[in-house]
């Protein structure tokens, strides 16, 4: 298992240097100046356009350039942001909660639904219960989400009036940040109202970002589940006389969960790039919101920063998820 | 002489021969395609669409720019205060809504095609030489393409239109290129499996050439997978620019493309729901119908996954 | 005296694309406890279905009728999915013919023989892993302990045949049905199994029900042959009178098909196929590749007596018939 684990991480080395390449090269593939690019249409006295280029090491050859940003990488050293100052990388942290926050909501949702969706389809197959639960599942595939947030918003905060338009929490609410999750730090507040409060900021951007994944999984569940019914196994598992609820829940269900884990898996970075949109549209102050805003301030230290750190996160998500295959199907786990 | 029409005569034939072949594999195609009623459904819709785009400039009531000052945030036809001058309403600069989404019909097709265009030639080409030359070339290749898989794809396509500058040519540029390495990979796959197979061995036998062998024999093989991929991806590349263009990175205004549309009516969203709604709902539309052929041509030109 | 298994007039139908498509052909199958039954036929005859059918094991589109099935008095026809799930598996075991892909690839062997016991006889935990050891020695697994914490793909074939048939036996089945059990196998496997389950069919005094087209297999076994061709049941008897004087022209042929009957240098083998969907025969449906059909037999097709082997044929073979064909050849 040692040996499986080490194999896939070293994999990943050149993937992982191809990436840095990639926002290396970002910055300098620009035509013209990188300081001036860098600094926006604000301009630069001369003095301090030298002292920019010496302070990135610009005028260096390239290699040198990279290796140096390789270093700085290496030790933690994402860069300063061009607006705030800021390190982008304590900027990251400080945001990366809230997308965490977001993403799991949103991918709790598409599992809890999703997945009973495809099982109820598949054990159904081709009656009117079937072919409404793939229709709806194709609308929501097909589904433009940011178009889809402000759907929901006219209808639950125009016209109902039940939730909040934008952020994490109602301002009244002040307290402590410990963990960085909001549903969990209003709980630990302890004050009346604050979860509340929070899970009513939170609940509709999580469907709006759940909404393409629980498709996915819904379509992934119901071929899986009809491929899985098929075999001989569940046969030999009806024939000893087991319920059909357990033939469908234990029998079948652990076989079908292979391919939908890997989809699962691969929904993260569908999520993160979900995030972009959902969380400007929410104004919900995570990574994705970060990236629009640097990108529209032009602020490309955190661009670099940013692109590098989610492709990094994407990457570690799918080693793990390459992992939980070992511990679900017990024939990779022995090779 | 004889001889030479009794040539032609065969030669004939022999075209006569592959055009039947062609029209019953033809046949069968529709045959399994149109047993999925849903991507029936999708097809005609998708042709509606078609024509909406191709006669947008004389159905169309107004120019999709022109500004009508009098009537700005008209409700629909059917609502008060609705008029049968602008069917589906104005927006907050009085531009008639049912013209601009018919216009937007032209740029979100436009859009889909080009990108496929793009990504589905770059990438059976680089797909075609990583599956042929597997050593070094063939690695290097695939690695780039996992590079540009580790991000998320609509984030690339953001950082890339930020490179390069908002717009919707760029934008699309910036789709095609994180669509591409799906081509790549579904082709590679494809031609190695291809490889392997004995027909292509007695191609070579046969003193086929490189060129000859890849076009002719194992490019038509791989061909189905690659076609519904392309249907994917011409609602991916539909639904990322205009989700670019609602970010304010893809069709700049006034262009009456349906994502930009959205992100000029966005403060209005409360005020009046027409300018958001249909906008949305025509690429929600537009999206599902492609979607719905790819379920349908996957059906049919998939053999493994046929109904049995 | 009833019968364990007592099923009549059999028919089942599957509803497919090009209309319904008839499996089983009105046939009749008995069993009783302590006894072999063996079903043969080609692949395609409606072996399997029909058991499937016993089991209710059959897809959707299958239509099952009959005029009785009845197992250990129960009219299997009439009774819920419940009461059916309280014999099948209980009273009915079944074992098939791929073990590898039988079993469970996702749970342990010891994981589903304990399933198993768990659903019929309850137990307390350390009763239900004591009798699963004691099932895996019965059946001949060594090292039984170790072996319940495998996983199917750890092990050979023949083993997961073997833990097929300890996860069937754990309830002490009255009827045992075992579908072509070692046509997956490699040969010298095939007679362990074969051993294994006639022995334990003896000792447990069970009805052994064996699906097989293997005529070599049925000699060595049976008590009694049913042969079935294209979903109707030709011919029946017992198994020493079946292999000396087959009545049905179809049975006649699958012996002279087998190798160590083989006089000539060359191997028999029946003409044609089994007739399909689309090009079933009016009358006897073995007629098109029948070496003594007539037109008659394009017309009707009669069932002959017991003393026939109740074989459905117009021209039952006789003993003198055969005597003269081998005289000839």
């Amino acid at each position: 298992m040692l040996g499986f684990i080490l194999r896939r991480v070293g994999l990943l080395v050149p993937t992982f240097l191809g990436i840095t390449i990639i926002t290396f090269g970002f910055v300098r593939v620009l035509p013209g100046d990188p300081v001036l690019l860098m600094a926006g249409e604000r301009g630069l006295t001369p003095e301090r356009h030298q002292q920019l280029l010496e302070e990135f090491g610009f005028n260096r050859p390239i290699w040198q350039q990279y290796i140096e940003y390789l270093g700085d990488l290496l030790t933690g050293d994402f860069g300063n942001s061009f607006i705030t100052k800021k390190p982008v990388l304590d900027e990251f942290f400080t945001l990366f909660p809230a997308t965490i926050e977001l993403s799991l909501c949103a991918m709790l949702i598409a599992i809890a639904f999703g997945i009973p969706a495809g099982i109820i389809a598949a054990s159904k197959r081709g009656s009117i219960l079937d072919q409404s639960i793939m229709g709806v599942s194709l609308v929501g595939y097909s589904m433009p989400i940011f178009w889809w947030g402000l759907l929901l918003i006219i209808v639950f905060s125009g016209w109902l009036g039940w939730t909040p338009v934008s952020g994490r929490i109602s301002l009244v609410f002040f307290f402590q940040i410990k963990t960085g999750f909001m549903l969990i730090d209003s709980l630990l507040s302890g004050q009346k109202g604050a979860f509340q409060s929070a899970l009513s900021h939170i609940i509709l951007p999580a469907i709006v970002l759940a909404t393409i994944p629980l498709a996915v999984i819904a379509r992934q569940t119901r071929s899986a589940m009809l491929e899985v019914l098929g075999e001989d196994y569940v046969r030999t598992a009806k024939a000893k006389g087991l319920p059909s609820r357990r033939v469908i829940g234990i029998h079948a269900l652990r076989n079908a969960m292979i391919p939908v884990i890997t989809v699962i898996g691969l929904s993260v970075g569908t999520l993160l790039a979900g995030a972009i949109l959902t969380e400007t549209i929410f104004s919900w102050p995570g990574i994705g919101k970060w990236m629009v805003d640097s990108i529209s301030r032009r602020d490309y230290q955190v661009v670099q920063g940013g692109l590098l750190l989610i492709a990094a996160i994407v990457m570690t998500v799918n080693l793990l998820v390459d992992m939980t295959y070992g511990l679900i199907n017990p024939r990779i786990r022995h090779n | 002489m004889a001889i030479n029409s009794y040539q032609k005569k065969n030669s004939l034939q022999k075209q006569k021969q592959k055009r039947n072949l062609r029209s019953s594999v033809l046949a069968e195609f529709w045959f399994y395609f149109s047993e999925n009623r849903g991507a029936v459904i999708g097809l005609w819709v998708f042709l509606f669409l078609v024509l909406i785009a191709i006669i947008a400039p004389f159905a169309a009531p107004h120019g999709p720019v022109d500004q009508y000052r009098d009537a700005l945030l008209v409700p629909p036809v059917w609502q008060q205060d609705g008029s049968w001058k602008f069917i589906l309403g104005t927006d907050a600069v009085g531009r008639d809504i049912l013209s601009r989404l018919m216009y937007g019909a032209r740029f979100s097709l436009f859009i889909g095609l080009v990108v496929v265009t793009i990504a589905a030639t770059g990438g059976i080409l680089i797909g075609l030489i990583a599956g042929y030359f597997q050593g070094v070339l063939g690695t290097i290749i695939m690695r780039i393409m996992d590079v540009i898989l580790a991000f998320p794809s609509l984030l690339l396509a953001l950082v890339m239109v930020a490179i390069l500058g908002p717009g919707l040519i760029n934008a699309m540029i910036a789709i095609a290129i994180v669509l591409q390495p799906h081509f790549v990979r579904l082709t590679r796959a494809s031609v190695i499996n291809e490889l392997s197979r004995e027909y292509v061995t007695s191609a070579r036998v046969a003193g086929a050439s490189t060129i000859y062998l890849i076009t002719r024999t194992i490019l038509p093989n791989c061909l189905s997978p690659v076609i519904v991929q392309a249907t994917l991806s011409f609602s991916t590349a539909i639904l990322d620019a205009a989700a670019l263009g609602f970010l304010g990175l893809g069709a700049q205004p006034p262009t009456p493309e349906w994502g930009t549309m959205l992100a000029e009516a966005r403060e209005f969203i409360l005020r009046a729901w027409w300018v958001v709604t249909l906008p949305g709902l025509a690429i929600l539309i537009t999206v599902l119908a492609i979607n719905l052929m790819g379920d349908g041509l996957r059906d049919a030109l998939d053999p493994k996954l046929r109904r049995s | 005296m009833k019968k364990l298994l007592d099923i009549k007039n059999l028919s089942i139908d599957f509803q497919t694309a090009g209309g319904l498509f008839r499996a089983v052909d009105q046939i009749d199958i008995t069993c009783d406890s302590g006894e072999v039954l063996a079903i043969v036929g080609e692949s395609g005859s409606g072996k399997s279905v029909a058991m499937l059918a016993l089991m209710g094991l059959l897809p959707w589109n299958a239509k099952v009728s009959a005029e009785l099935m009845q197992f250990d008095s129960k009219n299997m026809l009439a009774i819920s999915k419940k009461e059916r799930r309280k014999i099948i598996g209980k009273h009915i075991g079944m074992i098939f013919q791929e073990p590898m892909s039988s079993l469970n690839p996702c749970f342990t062997v010891g994981f589903q023989i304990v399933e198993t016991l768990k659903l019929h006889l309850g137990l307390n935990r350390a009763q239900r892993r004591k009798k699963a050891i004691e099932l895996l020695e019965l059946v001949g697994i060594p090292a039984p302990e170790t072996r319940l914490n495998a996983f199917p793909h750890q092990l050979s074939g023949g083993m997961c045949q073997r833990v097929m048939i300890a996860m069937v036996l754990a309830s002490n089945p009255k009827l045992l049905i075992a579908d072509e059990p070692t046509t997956a196998l490699d040969v010298t496997i095939q007679a362990q199994i074969l051993n294994l389950l006639l022995s334990l069919q003896k000792e447990k005094n069970m009805a052994l029900i064996l699906i097989t087209h293997d005529m070599g297999v049925v000699a060595e076994t049976a008590d009694r042959v049913q042969v079935q061709y294209a979903g109707q049941k030709v011919e029946e008897q017992k198994v020493e009178s079946l292999f000396q004087t087959p009545h049905h022209p179809y049975t006649l042929a699958l012996l002279s098909s087998l190798p160590e009957r083989a006089d000539g240098r060359k191997l028999p083998s029946i003409a044609g196929l089994v007739p399909g969907q689309f090009d079933r025969p009016p009358a006897c449906l073995f007629a098109p590749r029948c070496s003594f059909a007539t037109s008659l037999c394009n017309k009707e097709v009669k069932k002959q007596s017991n003393l026939l082997g109740q074989a459905l044929c117009n021209f039952p073979v006789t003993y003198t018939q055969q005597k003269n064909a081998g005289a000839k050849a």
